[in-house]
C-alpha cells in the first residue's frame, strides 16, 4: 500500500508538468495582452512596449516558460501583473471561503444525503422513495443560481434572518462565520444532496438484491444492522468517489455560487485572472485546481481499501 | 410539580439573544461607507493607466494642484496662490499651509515638478503641456513650484485641473520618480483619505480610512473643488460580481452606495423609498465609434462616412439604454453642454435620415464587399449593444459585416494591433468614454491625427488636425477655441475618424443614510454623512 501511493505521488509529478506547459501555452497562444489593459485607453505604442519589457513578456516564450518554472522549483509563484500582490497571498486570502464552502457543503449534504438515498433504497417504490427522488431531479434541475436568489429572497430580504451576501472568517466568531457561510451551504447543498442520494440509492438497490443481504435477513440480523453494517459498507465506493469529486470541484471553483452570495472564493479569483490576462495568477490556480484532484483521487483510493478489504492494490 | 422561574429563563433567553447579536453583528461600524463601485481596483498606479477606478482611487488618497468646480471652472486646490509673469511664461505657485504626506513628509514644489513631470509622460493634455514646458523646479521656498514655458500656453491651469484620466495627482517625489511605465511601489498621498494597504484583497475590497491630518479649503465643496471634508472614518470599496447581489445588498442595508447600477434595475431602486436614484456626472459617457484607417476598405475616407451615415443614434442609444431620460441624442464630439458643443457635421448620425447617403458613398467608393470586421465585445453589458446595431446599420446600408464576439480584454489586447485583416486585424471597434475625458480637442484621443505614430487605435493620419490642435492649445480667448473647436469636428466627421453615437447617464444609487454626495465626473466621497 505505501509503495502504491508513494509511486502515486510521483506519478502525479509528470501530471503536475504536463499541466503546467499545457496551460503556459494555451494562455500565451489566447488572445489578449496584460500590458494594454494596464496601460489602459491612452497609451502610445512605445509605452507599450515599455510596460511589456518592464513585464518580461517581450521575452521568447520558452524563456519565460523556463523563468516561471524556476520560480516554481524554489516555491515562488510570482506576483500577479496586475495588483503586483504575492500569487501565493492572493491564493491564500482566497483558500478559507472556498474550502469552508466545500466543508460546510459535503458535510451537510453526506448527513443528509446518505440516510435519504438509504431510505429511499429500502423504501423502494413507496411515497418516500418517490419524495426523494423529486428532491433529487429538483436539485439537478434547478440552477444553482435560482435557488441562490429564492434563497436570499426568502432568508435575507423577507425574513431578515441572513445576510445578503459576504464573508467572514472563522476567526471573527464561530456565529458570524455560520451566519454568512449558511445560505450559500444551503444553495449548494441542494445539487450534492441529489446527486448524493441519487448514487447511495441506486448503489444500495443493486446490493439489497445480493444472496448475502438475504442470508443476513434470514439469519434474523436486525434490518438496521443488515442496512448500514452489510448494504451500506459494501455500497460505499461509489459514494466516496462521488463525496471526493464534489469536494475538488468545490475547491477548484463554483463561480456562480461564489458570484451570487459575493463570496471571494478561488473560482472568482480565477475567473477575475482570466478576464484580466493575470498570468501567474491563472498558472497558479489552475496548476493548484490540478494538484486538488490528483491528491483527492489518490485519497478516494485510499478510502476504497480502507472500506472495502476486498480491494488491494499491487 | 415543577415550577419554572419566568423572570430567570426570560433573563436568560435576553443574554442569549443578545451575545448572540453581538456574535453575529460582528461589531459596531456606523461610520463606515460601504459602497460597490463599477469594477474590482486592480492596478494603485492612476498614472500608470488610464482605468478609471484607479482614477477614483487617486481622488481618494492624493490631491491635485487645481481642481474643476461644478460649472467646469478650474479652482485652486492644494495651491494657495499663484502668479504668471509679465510675459506669460513663468508661473509661480505656492501651495497651501499644512499639505502633508500621509508618512508625515511636508509636500515641496520638488514633489510637485517630479509628479507633473511623470504625469506628463503619461496623459495627452500632459504631453502636450510638456513640449511647451521649459523647465519645472522647486522656488524659493520649499512650499513654492515653478513651471517656465518655452512659449505662452494657454491651458496651463486648465491642464493641471484635468478632472478625468489620467489626473496630475501629486505624489512624493520619491515616488513620482517611478519610471511612468512602472507601478509606483507605495500608496503614499495627501489627501484626504489614507490607504490601508493590509485590508487590501484585489477582486475583494479597498479600504480607505480617513486622513486626520488632512486640512481641507475653506470654500464649501463643488464638484472636485473646494474643501474636502472626510465625515466618515472609513470607506469600503467592496466588488461584487453580480447585479443582482449588490440590488439586494443595497436594499437590506448592508451596503450604503452604488456607483453603477444597470438601468434595467433602476424602476427597483427608485421604488423603494430608502433609496436616492440621482445621475452625478452631468456630461455623463459618449459612446463611440471607431474605424481602423490602416485597413482596406475602410483605409478610403468614403466608406468610413458611409459606415458613420448609416448609423442612426437613436436606435443605438434605445438599445444601449433604452430608457430616453437617460440619453440624449447629441452629434457634439465634444459633449453637448460643455462650451466647446457644436452639431457641425453630425446631422444624419442625429436625425438618423443618412441610409440613402450611406449607400451613394458605397457606390461612389466602389465598395467590393469586403467583410467588415466589427469587435463586440460580449461581457461587458455597456459596450454589447453598440456593435450589435451598428452592425446591422452597415449591413442595411450595403456593407457585408464580420462581428467579431470576444471578451473586453481580448479586444484590448487585439485594437493595439496594426496588422491587415489576413492577420489578425480589425476595423472597427466601439468604446465608451466619460465626459470629462473627451470634452475638448486636447484630451478627446479621437480627434489625434497623429497617424501610425503617436495616433489612437484607428491610427488616422490627419496633419490639419494637429495644426488645429496646436493652435487651440494656444488659443487667446473662449470664441476662437469654440471656432477651432468646431473646425477640428467638421474634419473630422469629413474624414470619418470617429463618430460619437450617443451620450448617456449612469445614475449612482445610495441609502437614504448618506447626507451629501456630490456631484461630480467622477465619484468622490468628502463631504458625505452616514446616519
Amino acid at each position: 500500500m505505501i509503495f502504491y501511493i508513494l509511486r502515486r505521488i510521483l506519478a502525479a509529478i509528470p501530471v503536475m508538468g504536463f499541466v503546467a506547459l499545457f496551460v503556459f501555452l494555451l494562455l500565451r497562444l489566447t488572445p489578449g495582452d496584460p500590458a494594454a489593459i494596464i496601460a489602459g485607453d491612452t497609451a502610445t505604442p512605445a509605452q507599450l512596449e515599455a510596460i511589456r519589457e518592464s513585464l518580461g513578456l517581450n521575452e521568447p516564450v520558452l524563456v519565460q516558460f523556463f523563468a516561471w518554472i524556476g520560480q516554481l522549483l524554489r516555491g515562488d509563484f510570482g506576483t500577479s501583473i496586475l495588483s503586483g500582490k504575492p500569487v501565493i497571498q492572493l491564493i491564500a486570502d482566497r483558500m478559507e471561503p472556498t474550502i469552508s464552502l466545500a466543508l460546510t457543503t459535503i458535510i451537510l449534504s453526506v448527513i443528509i444525503a446518505v440516510p435519504l438515498g438509504v431510505i429511499a433504497a429500502w423504501k423502494q417504490g413507496t411515497l418516500i422513495d418517490r419524495f426523494v427522488m423529486l428532491l433529487s431531479v429538483l436539485g439537478f434541475s434547478v440552477p444553482v443560481f435560482v435557488i441562490g436568489y429564492l434563497m436570499i429572497s426568502l432568508f435575507s430580504i423577507q425574513l431578515g434572518w441572513f445576510p445578503v451576501q459576504g464573508f467572514k472568517p472563522i476567526g471573527d466568531g464561530v456565529g458570524a462565520f455560520f451566519h454568512r457561510i449558511a445560505l450559500p451551504t444551503f444553495t449548494l447543498t441542494l445539487l450534492y444532496i441529489a446527486l448524493i442520494a441519487r448514487i447511495t440509492r441506486t448503489s444500495m438497490l443493486e446490493i439489497l438484491g445480493d444472496d448475502y443481504v438475504r442470508t443476513a435477513r434470514a439469519k434474523g440480523l436486525p434490518e438496521r444492522k443488515v442496512l448500514m453494517r452489510h448494504a451500506l459498507r459494501n455500497c460505499s465506493v461509489p459514494i466516496i468517489t462521488v463525496i471526493g469529486i464534489g469536494f475538488a470541484l468545490i475547491i477548484s471553483g463554483v463561480v456562480v455560487t461564489e458570484s451570487v452570495f459575493n463570496l471571494p472564493g478561488l473560482g472568482r479569483l480565477t475567473v477575475d485572472a482570466v478576464l484580466s490576462r493575470d498570468y501567474p495568477v491563472i498558472q497558479a490556480v489552475i496548476l493548484l485546481a490540478s494538484l486538488v484532484y490528483v491528491v483527492i483521487n489518490l485519497l478516494i483510493d485510499i478510502a476504497y481499501v480502507l472500506l472495502d478489504p476486498r480491494i488491494r492494490y499491487a | 410539580m415543577k415550577h419554572f422561574n419566568l423572570k430567570g429563563t426570560r433573563a436568560l433567553l435576553l443574554s442569549v439573544t443578545l451575545a448572540g447579536s453581538a456574535l453575529l453583528a460582528g461589531g459596531v461600524d456606523a461610520q463606515t461607507l460601504r459602497a460597490v463601485m463599477h469594477s474590482d481596483l486592480r492596478v494603485l498606479d492612476p498614472i500608470l493607466t488610464t482605468a478609471y477606478m484607479s482614477r477614483n482611487h487617486g481622488y481618494m488618497i492624493f490631491d491635485t494642484l487645481f481642481a474643476l468646480d461644478a460649472n467646469l471652472e478650474p479652482q485652486p486646490q492644494m495651491v494657495k496662490d499663484y502668479e504668471v509673469s509679465e510675459d506669460e511664461l513663468t508661473y509661480t505657485f505656492t501651495l497651501r499651509d499644512g499639505l502633508k504626506f500621509h508618512d508625515g513628509a511636508d509636500v515641496t514644489g520638488a514633489d510637485v515638478a517630479a509628479s507633473i513631470k511623470r504625469w506628463g509622460e503619461r496623459d495627452g493634455m500632459g504631453q502636450v503641456l510638456m513640449s511647451f514646458v521649459d523647465s519645472m523646479e522647486q522656488g524659493a521656498e520649499p512650499n513654492q513650484f515653478v513651471l517656465t514655458l518655452k512659449e505662452p500656453y494657454g491651458l496651463v491651469i486648465e491642464s493641471l485641473a484635468k478632472p478625468s484620466s489620467n489626473v496630475p495627482f501629486i505624489m512624493p517625489a520619491r515616488l513620482a520618480e517611478t519610471p511612468s511605465t512602472e507601478p509606483i511601489p507605495e500608496q503614499i498621498g495627501s489627501g484626504p483619505f489614507k490607504w490601508v494597504a493590509d485590508e487590501y484583497q484585489p477582486g475583494v475590497r479597498a479600504v480607505y480610512e480617513k486622513n486626520e491630518d488632512y486640512v481641507p479649503r475653506d470654500e464649501p465643496p463643488s464638484a472636485a473643488a473646494g474643501g474636502k471634508v472626510v465625515k466618515v472614518d472609513r470607506v469600503e470599496w467592496v466588488v461584487m460580481a453580480d447585479d443582482q447581489t449588490a440590488l439586494n445588498a443595497l436594499q437590506a442595508g448592508e451596503i450604503d452606495f452604488w456607483e453603477q447600477p444597470p438601468s434595467d434595475l433602476l424602476p427597483i431602486l427608485e421604488a423603494n423609498p430608502d433609496l436616492t436614484v440621482k445621475n452625478l456626472n452631468a456630461l455623463g459617457f459618449q459612446t463611440i465609434m471607431r474605424p481602423n484607417t490602416l485597413n482596406p476598405p475602410m483605409d478610403d475616407p468614403r466608406i468610413r462616412r458611409a459606415a458613420i451615415a448609416a448609423v442612426n443614434q437613436k436606435d443605438v442609444l434605445d438599445a444601449l439604454v433604452g430608457t430616453p431620460d437617460l440619453y440624449k441624442i447629441c452629434g457634439a464630439m465634444f459633449v453637448c453642454d460643455t462650451p466647446l458643443a457644436t452639431d457641425v457635421g453630425s446631422e444624419t448620425l442625429v436625425q438618423g435620415n443618412g441610409m440613402d447617403k450611406a449607400k451613394a458613398l458605397l457606390k461612389e467608393a466602389g465598395y467590393d464587399g469586403t467583410p467588415i470586421v466589427i469587435m463586440q465585445p460580449t461581457d461587458v453589458a455597456s459596450l454589447r449593444s453598440q456593435p450589435i446595431v451598428v452592425a446591422q446599420a452597415m449591413r442595411d446600408a450595403g456593407f457585408t459585416v464580420d462581428l467579431q464576439a470576444m471578451d473586453w480584454q481580448t479586444l484590448v489586447g487585439k485594437r493595439a494591433s496594426q496588422a491587415p485583416i489576413s492577420e489578425g486585424g480589425w476595423h472597427m471597434f466601439m468604446t465608451n468614454w466619460v465626459g470629462a475625458d473627451v470634452f475638448n480637442p486636447l484630451v478627446n484621443n479621437m480627434v489625434n491625427g497623429k497617424g501610425k505614430d503617436g495616433g489612437w487605435f484607428g491610427w488616422p493620419d490627419v496633419p490639419k488636425l494637429e495644426e488645429l490642435r496646436t493652435a487651440y492649445a494656444t488659443a487667446p480667448t473662449l470664441e476662437e477655441q469654440q471656432k477651432l473647436a468646431a473646425e477640428i469636428q467638421k474634419i473630422a466627421y469629413d474624414e470619418g475618424i470617429y463618430a460619437p453615437i450617443g451620450q448617456y447617464f449612469v445614475p449612482t444609487a445610495w441609502s437614504n443614510s448618506l447626507d451629501g454626495v456630490l456631484d461630480a465626473p467622477a465619484p468622490l466621497f468628502w463631504n458625505i454623512t452616514k446616519n
